[in-house]
């Protein structure tokens, strides 16, 4: 019994949990506020898109209409779900790249070395990071509403149980390409090869059926993007309605991501451990 | 003297841990103990095997083979109450160094289940320990790299683990800051009565009446007392006997590791 002689460990809490969360939310938040240049670019780049570039298409895409929309809307106020989920698309990325510089500085293992198991750390990190982007889209929302794109009211309410799904999923989809990611240098292949990608083969920036159109194919690609669908299921709630094909690809991603995540990070079989030393410095 | 060694639960217990990535073999059957209060040097050169060790230790990646435990916690097998009872410095710096110390000190806290009040009433008395009480509400990139370190220190000590695991925590560190660093770590194992272990390359940093470790391509070539590992050598001092075992097991072939 000399295991339990001395033994100063007690166990974790229910509360204790619910600390460390709150604890790593906290951070999160204070780490973006001190970096008021991340928010500001993630704030300035929608309003790019929707001050310059929805401005200058908005002759040229006309859009009819289409659910949720009851009227004809202007390409502004077409795009803007879509560029909600562009901030979100950013943002899991972003916290998928301090993930990769965490890890190179230690703060990464700061985290990992913490007696909380490891899917409750990263579960809680995703949820930190989906807050913080959940913020920046009320933000882009705010501005936006004086530029005459106004969702109802209730419309404001019905969103948010949607951005936290579409956040988490992106969120995670970040955490697993950043656990596949030797160093920062390689961090920009995946910004053209995920984020790009991602973002204009969707119903972001036209309707789909526009798309198919055009190109049968590219239609395809737009239905099997994920993307797509969390830009559908936010436009959806945006308007008080819900979209069960969304919410259910949506769903199903954000298991796949994040269970892949898990895996990756899991001691025994992840990426960390056949990788070694070599990458992960003390 | 035997039955008192048997009673007592080692801070660290290592057994036969090997470790390889692909087919190079980074820890080849590593067994060595640190015992509650002590400072135990693991000394090896660049490469030989410590922050793999480290990152076994510390349950980054599983052990594949052998077993690791802190005060007989596996750490396969029961990690949160083995990790709940570490404290590590890691060798690269891990504060937020936009953030104030106290915000990085309430956050290792919350990693560790304690709340902000707790970790409050623990941070004053953490940082006087390091002699940076001062210092509480300065941002972390303020701060110089000796005291950057102190306070990692600190940080590592605020739940109030049982073992510390130090990894290199000297480098990159003046002679001064280096002595600073040294001076507070065995202080504290006097007045905290915690196991040490310290991971380094430079031979000088164990002193007499520490255990120690020389770890060497992967394999344990000597463990006990540095006094004991000093006569086993027939050499005047550490020095010696490090180069001795070290060169005796061969050091030209076989690339660094690290």
């Amino acid at each position: 019994m000399s295991a339990v002689e001395g033994d100063s460990w007690r166990g974790l809490t229910l509360s204790q949990y619910f600390i460390c969360l709150k604890g790593i939310i906290w951070r999160e938040g204070l780490r973006f506020l001190h970096q008021r240049e991340r928010f500001v670019s993630a704030l300035v780049r929608p309003l790019v898109w929707l001050f310059i570039f929805a401005a200058g298409f908005r002759q040229v895409l006309g859009v009819s209409i289409i659910p949720p929309y009851e009227t004809y809307v202007l390409y502004e106020v077409y795009i803007t779900p879509g560029l909600m989920a562009m901030i979100q698309l950013f943002n899991g990325m972003q916290s998928s790249l301090t993930m990769v510089y965490d890890r190179e500085t230690g703060g990464m293992r700061t985290l990992l070395v913490s007696p909380f198991p490891r899917w409750f750390l990263l579960s809680s990190k995703l949820l930190a990071g989906t807050i913080v982007s959940i913020l920046q889209v009320y933000a882009y929302l705010a501005i936006a509403y004086f530029w005459d794109i106004e969702a109802p009211p209730i419309g404001y309410v019905t969103v948010f149980p949607a951005l936290l799904l579409s956040g988490f999923m992106l969120g995670s989809l970040g955490m697993l390409i950043s656990s596949l990611i030797k160093q920062l240098e390689n961090f920009s292949g995946v910004m053209n090869f995920v984020i790009f990608p991602m973002f204009f083969a969707s119903s972001a920036l036209y309707p789909l059926w526009r798309v198919k159109e055009s190109s049968p194919f590219l239609y395809d690609v737009c239905e099997l993007n994920p993307f797509t669908h969390a830009t559908e299921l936010i436009r959806f709630a945006l308007y008080g309605k819900l979209e069960p094909t969304s919410l259910a690809i949506v769903l199903a991603c954000t298991l796949v991501f994040f269970s892949g995540a898990i895996i990756a990070y899991d001691p025994a079989r992840g990426i960390l451990a056949r990788r070694g030393a070599a990458t992960i410095r003390t | 003297m035997r039955d008192d060694v048997r009673t007592l639960t080692p801070a660290l217990d290592i057994q036969g841990v090997s470790h390889r990535y692909g087919a190079r073999k980074a820890l080849n059957g590593v067994t060595f103990t640190v015992a509650p209060t002590s400072f135990t040097a693991l000394l090896g050169l660049n490469g030989a095997g410590k922050s793999t060790l480290f990152s076994l230790i510390t349950r980054l990646y599983a052990t594949r083979e052998g077993r690791i435990s802190i005060y007989g916690r596996d750490v396969a097998r029961e990690p949160s109450a083995a990790l709940g009872q570490l404290g590590i410095v890691f060798q690269s710096r891990a504060l937020d160094t936009d953030i104030s110390v106290e915000q990085n000190l309430i956050y290792h806290a919350a990693l560790h289940g304690l709340g902000r009040r707790e970790a409050l009433a623990c941070a004053h008395a953490a940082l006087s320990r390091v002699d940076l009480a001062d210092r509480l509400h300065e941002r972390v990139n303020k701060l110089s790299g000796g005291q950057m370190r102190r306070v990692e220190i600190a940080r590592a000590l605020l739940h109030r683990p049982r073992l510390l695991l130090l990894d290199e925590p000297t480098v990159g560190l003046d002679v001064k800051a280096r002595a600073g660093i040294l001076r507070h770590v065995r202080a504290l194992l006097a007045e905290e009565r915690i196991g040490v272990l310290w991971a380094t390359h430079l031979i000088d940093e164990a002193m007499p009446g520490d255990d120690v470790v020389i770890l060497h391509r992967g394999r344990v070539l000597a463990h006990g007392p540095i006094h004991a590992v000093i006569a086993r050598c027939a050499e005047k001092d550490l020095a010696g006997a490090f180069r001795k075992l070290t060169h005796d097991s061969g050091s030209e072939d076989e690339g660094a590791a690290e």
